[in-house]
């Protein structure tokens, strides 16, 4: 992740393809909680575009936790860097839990710059995407809800 | 020299060691921080002790997981 602070503006937008990749993933790794990275673009205001998802290895295999394999995300970091993205957050899904952090995500959720996204998968042909951002008030985490926007395709480019 | 940091480049003094990076660099919450240099993980217990090069490729990776 970059080391600079970001601006924060709430607003991020996903390309339907992107979500699809994610929902379609979830749903061949059940019961286990699925996760990747997400990566794209930040403007200036501080909204970003995900424009293009990473399906990893959840190297706990479970329906109840997820840990990235780091080889898998170092790996991937350095595919978004050569195709000019940059490394924006990641996304997990909840296979029997609704889209928001749990206090185990919270937790682990110790990049102050990075976007999560939550796919429940509660009812499975309704899935539910949310994206929060993690930061830490007097100690506690606290997970605020981001602008989550789902977009048929990206104009200029 | 010259090193290569979150795909930026930069120019930093010789000798700089990753411990001291990651301070030059202000990484946040760096106790939670992973680090590749030229895509071999470093163990957080050398930070200290492991000087960069010219041309190193530095990466800080969070680690990412969760749980419901």
């Amino acid at each position: 992740m970059n080391s600079r602070k970001r601006v924060l503006n709430m607003r991020i937008t996903i390309q339907k393809s992107e979500f699809e990749k994610i929902y379609n993933y979830a749903l061949l790794q059940l019961p286990d909680e699925a996760c990747g990275l997400i990566a794209g673009l930040e403007m200036e205001d501080g909204s970003r575009e995900i424009r293009k998802v990473y399906l990893l290895t959840n190297t706990d295999h479970t329906n109840e936790h997820f840990s990235i394999d780091p080889k898998e995300q170092l790996q991937a970091v350095r595919e978004m860097r050569a195709e000019g993205l940059k490394p924006l957050g990641n996304w997990h899904s909840h296979p029997e839990t609704p889209s928001r952090p749990s206090e185990e995500d919270k937790r682990l959720a110790n990049d102050p710059n990075a976007s999560y996204l939550i796919l429940s998968l509660e009812e499975k042909e309704r899935p539910v995407l949310n994206a929060f951002h993690v930061e830490s008030v007097n100690g506690d985490k606290v997970a605020r809800k981001e602008e989550l926007v789902i977009v048929q395709e990206v104009e200029n480019g | 020299m010259k090193i290569i940091v979150s795909g930026e480049k930069k120019e930093v003094a010789d000798n700089l060691t990753v411990a001291a990076l990651i301070e030059q660099e202000k990484v946040e919450t760096p106790q939670y921080v992973t680090v590749s240099v030229n895509e071999e993980f470093i163990e957080s217990g050398s930070f200290a002790d492991r000087f960069l090069h010219e041309g190193d490729e530095v990466e800080f990776l969070y680690f990412m997981g969760g749980g419901k």
